[in-house]
């Protein structure tokens, strides 16, 4: 017979706890923020979460979807989760009205090295839905504006209509996040950059690259091209994240499905450091 | 609980009395499960007597091919492993984790009652003994613990075998998880022709001896049983070259076999399905047609299936050689990163029940390029 | 899926086939009523004399192509139709009929019928997606009804049909059944077909006749070469191959292989 450890887990990790949606905002076309509050409040009062992690909508008769998580850790209010309609979840989300319940697990994953980036300049590439993940990131470095050096928001659409929270920029370049932006296509009315993000990654100055971090999120070939401009730029490949993504059904490491050679991308990741999948990034299917 | 201290002395136990300990834990509310014979095959299921063991059986294995044969004797455990293991009871094939209703105040999700069956397990080999120390690290020693995992686990009463011979598809040796039972047991039985040397590794497991008619063993029975022991790792060839055989695999993600063997290999989950380590699951929803009352399902699903790596913009690993891939380099690489230890216990059931006779050993002695290991054995 | 007038309307068509895929919607007795109340049948034959002109959302086609007319038939119930799924074995594959693929047509009329020149028949039994455009397949001989319900729920809430695609193998296993191939040696298409029956065949000690149609990604050779090289007749192979899914590409271009081969 055995004593099975159980070190921290007070409540089972399948159960969902109930959310309703307090507001719904349209952000670009098939995007849209879920503002989300708990329906126990000891629930929304033990609730807490680091930026970058995710939590698993649930939808019964529907199943889950992982979302990351969008707002401010630090604040109080809503639990806001921006989602594109993908998948019979996310469709099935799209078509729910604001007052509805569904549930919800988590916060589950690793987080963006805030810590880490102490001290030094902070690079933030991203694209399209890619944002979603780092706006709390990017709520938490201005929250704490002081620790760190230039902070610097990289982000890249397919056409200028494809930028999330552009109403939020002015406000961010305010408290002192330098936001650049490009899209692959042009419209008439745009006067920015066209081109990859990447792109904007060699041409800014990077004047102390031992201390500056990269944190990036987008399709993994857009991050392997990041990764290697910012080697190119002398940033070391320990100062260097990426947020990763597979598929993910169980969110606590027991399921298998999202794994990525050694990394459970839903417990090790989705955050993790470039240096310890990078061999990986380019194997095909796997 | 096992590892506290205990006498340690071995005893003599006679055949008949397997059948007193059987009683015994069913007396005490364990539901014993044992092997047994069905479906042409010697499989694990609920026994309340010692004639349902397939005693005077025994097993001949070889890649894709299983056949059951006489022995010329009444060994009760005179076998090796077959098509099930012990996970089936531990980590259920379909479960229900969690529920959901919707009341007035919305969707309200609930958990299941931890699960209170008592399973004594009769005949768990050293290789098994090794994947439930496994599936124990994976399912309650990470951050999170299965709950269904826990409950079943908790209550087990493991009594092993040591294992006597060996099949040609057996390969424990090479990844030093037996033939001999060293721990993780409450009792473990070593056959003899006349009954059985038995010793403890548990208190629950002292306490149940104590019920038994045991006698001391003779210094010829000693010898006996060391022989028998010794016959097991004796008949075993085939062999796995694990030395450095994470990086070996790691850094040959490119290697040409992969798509070789990705046109042999069905990607019909057969080995992932009898592998007694592999934990790999789905959850889908299954709800009344009001659609009101919800059941999450949990079933064993496998790495080799298409839709495992499904994501909305494309499929991950889209060709069965991705797949394959994914669980060699999964059960023999990264699982040592990830918990430790190998993913495997050299059981040989992936290559008994795949179809069509795919042996992994050959598959990574092929990925190492030393041709080391063939198909029919090739110890070294 | 909704139309301006509430509930999707439902029509079930029948082509060459035993009718029994249909039946299994009308089996599914417990839920039959709600299942119907999700949607407005209007044309169901084998179900109610009572019919409703077009257009459908959804269409449930039964059945291969066989005759000219059936050649036509499915164009008209394509236009009218906004969302066609195939049931069955003899629609998504030809069915047992298309036997016929690898045999004289004209030998088998003239042999049963009196009077052949009554007769319009084609020379093969082909599978509505050879045809027109198919939203969805629905496999099995006959279908599972419970799958069928999940794609009109599905249907009906606007999401994609779950149905499992992997092998027999896994519900095997799930069972606890013992592989029959791997332990007495008798051929089964288990591992190269899709799951749906819940691997009723293997549960009872007869290896799998592939009602299911293909897996996805199959290496059928693989199976094959190992079940010859483990005995099996090619002649055995070939006509396992070629049994309700015969018209299946997999199956089909597997089981010309072996023949070629004996």
């Amino acid at each position: 017979m055995r004593t099975v450890a159980c070190p921290s887990q007070v409540v089972d990790p399948w159960l969902a706890h109930t959310v309703r949606i307090v507001s719904i905002t349209d952000e670009v076309e098939g995007v849209a923020t879920y503002h989300l509050e708990f329906a126990d409040a000891d629930t929304a009062d033990s609730y807490s979460f680091l930026p970058g992690q995710f939590n698993m909508l649930y939808l019964p008769g529907v199943g889950e979807a992982a979302i990351s998580i969008s707002s401010d850790p630090s604040a109080q209010g809503t639990l806001d989760h921006t989602v594109r309609i993908a998948g019979n979840v996310t469709g099935e989300l799209a078509r729910t009205d604001v007052g509805s319940t569904f549930g919800l697990r988590g916060p589950f994953g690793s987080s963006w090295p805030i810590d880490d980036c102490a001290g030094g300049d902070v690079v933030i590439v991203t694209g399209g839905i890619g944002l979603a993940p780092l706006r709390p990131a990017i709520y938490e470095f201005l929250n704490r504006k002081s620790e760190f050096g230039h902070i610097t928001l990289l982000y890249g659409a397919r056409n200028p209509f494809g930028m999330l929270y552009t109403s939020e920029y002015d406000d961010w370049q305010l408290r002192g996040l330098n936001v650049n932006t490009t899209v692959d296509r042009s419209s008439q009315a745009w006067q920015g950059n066209v081109g990859v993000v990447t792109q904007l990654l060699d041409r800014m100055p990077v004047p102390d690259p031992k201390k500056t971090s990269v944190l990036c999120c987008g399709p993994e070939v857009m991050m392997w091209y990041t990764a290697r401009s910012a080697l190119g730029r002398r940033i070391p490949k320990d100062r260097i994240w990426v947020s990763l993504e597979r598929n993910m059904n169980c969110a606590i490491g027991l399921c298998g499905h999202c794994q990525f050679g050694p990394t459970f991308v839903c417990k090790d990741g989705p955050v993790i450091r470039y240096d310890r999948v990078a061999s990986l990034l380019k194997v095909e299917g796997f | 609980m096992i590892n506290q201290q205990l006498s340690g002395k071995e005893m003599f136990l006679p055949k008949s009395e397997i059948q007193s300990l059987i009683d015994l834990l069913r007396n005490d509310g364990f539901t014993v499960v044992g092997p047994t014979i069905d479906q042409e095959a010697i499989v694990y299921n609920e026994i309340a007597s010692v004639d349902e063991l397939p005693r005077g059986w025994t097993d001949r294995q070889e890649p894709g091919k299983y056949r059951l044969q006489k022995r010329g004797d009444d060994a009760c455990f005179g076998f090796v492993v077959g098509p099930h293991s012990w996970k089936k009871y531990l980590f259920p094939p379909l479960t229900t984790v969690a529920s959901a209703e919707k009341t007035e105040a919305g969707w309200q999700a609930r958990t299941p009652e931890p699960d209170s069956t008592r399973f004594a397990f009769l005949g768990v080999r050293a290789c098994e003994l090794a994947a439930i120390g496994i599936q124990d690290r994976v399912f309650t020693e990470g951050t999170y613990v299965d709950p269904v995992y826990a409950a079943r686990r908790r209550n087990a009463f493991i009594i092993a075998v040591n294992c006597t011979q060996a099949a040609p598809t057996c390969f424990c040796s090479s990844m030093n998880t037996g033939p001999r039972c060293t721990s993780g047991y409450d009792l473990a039985l070593t056959e003899l022709e006349d009954g059985f040397v038995i010793e403890s590794g548990s208190k629950e497991g002292e306490s149940l001896v104590a019920g038994l008619a045991t006698q001391d063993l003779t210094s010829a029975q000693i010898t006996k049983a060391d022989s028998v022991r010794q016959q097991a790792v004796d008949q075993q060839t085939r062999h796995l070259d694990t030395e450095g055989i994470r990086d070996v695999l790691l850094t040959n993600l490119s290697h040409t076999r992969w798509e070789e063997i990705g046109d042999r290999c069905l990607g019909c989950t057969n080995c992932t399905m009898v592998c007694p380590t592999c934990f790999c699951s789905s959850v889908e929803e299954v709800a009344d047609l009001s659609g009101e009352t919800v059941e999450r399902q949990r079933h064993w699903d496998s790495c080799f299936n298409l839709s495992f790596s499904y994501m909305s913009h494309g499929t991950t690993r889209d060709r069965i050689s991705h797949r394959y891939r994914q669980w060699l380099t999964h059960k023999l690489a990264s699982w040592h990163d990830q918990f430790d230890t190998s993913g495997c216990v050299g059981c040989g059931r992936c290559i008994t029940w795949c179809p069509v006779g795919i042996d992994l050993t050959e598959e990574v002695a092929a990925i190492r390029g030393d041709g080391s290991a063939s198909a029919t054995g090739g110890a070294t | 899926m909704s139309t301006s007038a509430g509930k999707p309307k439902l029509g079930v068509f029948k082509f060459a086939s035993c009718d029994g895929c249909q039946l299994s919607l009308l089996d599914a007795e417990d839920h039959l009523l709600d299942v119907l109340g999700l949607v407005d049948v209007t044309y169901f034959l084998e179900a109610t004399s009572h019919i409703e002109d077009g257009p459908y959302d959804v269409a449930l086609v039964e059945g291969s192509i066989t005759t000219p007319h059936d050649q036509e038939r499915i164009q008209d119930i394509r236009r009218q139709s906004s969302f066609l799924i195939t049931i069955g074995a003899c629609a998504t594959a030809g069915g047992i009929q298309a036997l016929r693929n690898w045999a004289d047509c004209d030998d088998f009329i003239r042999t049963v019928y009196a009077s052949p020149e009554y007769i319009s028949s084609l020379a093969t039994s082909t599978a509505i997606a050879d045809h027109v455009q198919v939203d969805f397949e629905l496999r099995g001989c006959p279908i599972n009804q419970y799958q069928l319900i999940e794609v009109i729920q599905s249907l009906v809430a606007g999401r994609k049909p779950r149905t499992r695609t992997h092998s027999v193998c896994m519900d095997c296993k799930q069972r606890g059944n013992v592989c029959i191939t791997v332990a007495t040696g008798e051929p089964c298409l288990g591992p190269v077909t899709q799951s749906g029956c819940g691997a009723i065949c293997p549960t009872y000690n007869r290896g799998c006749y592939g009602c299911y149609g293909p897996a996805k990604q199959i290496h059928a050779q693989s199976l094959t070469d190992h079940l010859i090289g483990e005995g099996a007749a090619p002649a055995h192979v070939v006509q396992l191959l070629r049994n309700f899914n015969s018209g299946a590409e997999p199956f089909r271009d597997e089981s010309n292989r072996v023949e070629a081969l004996t």
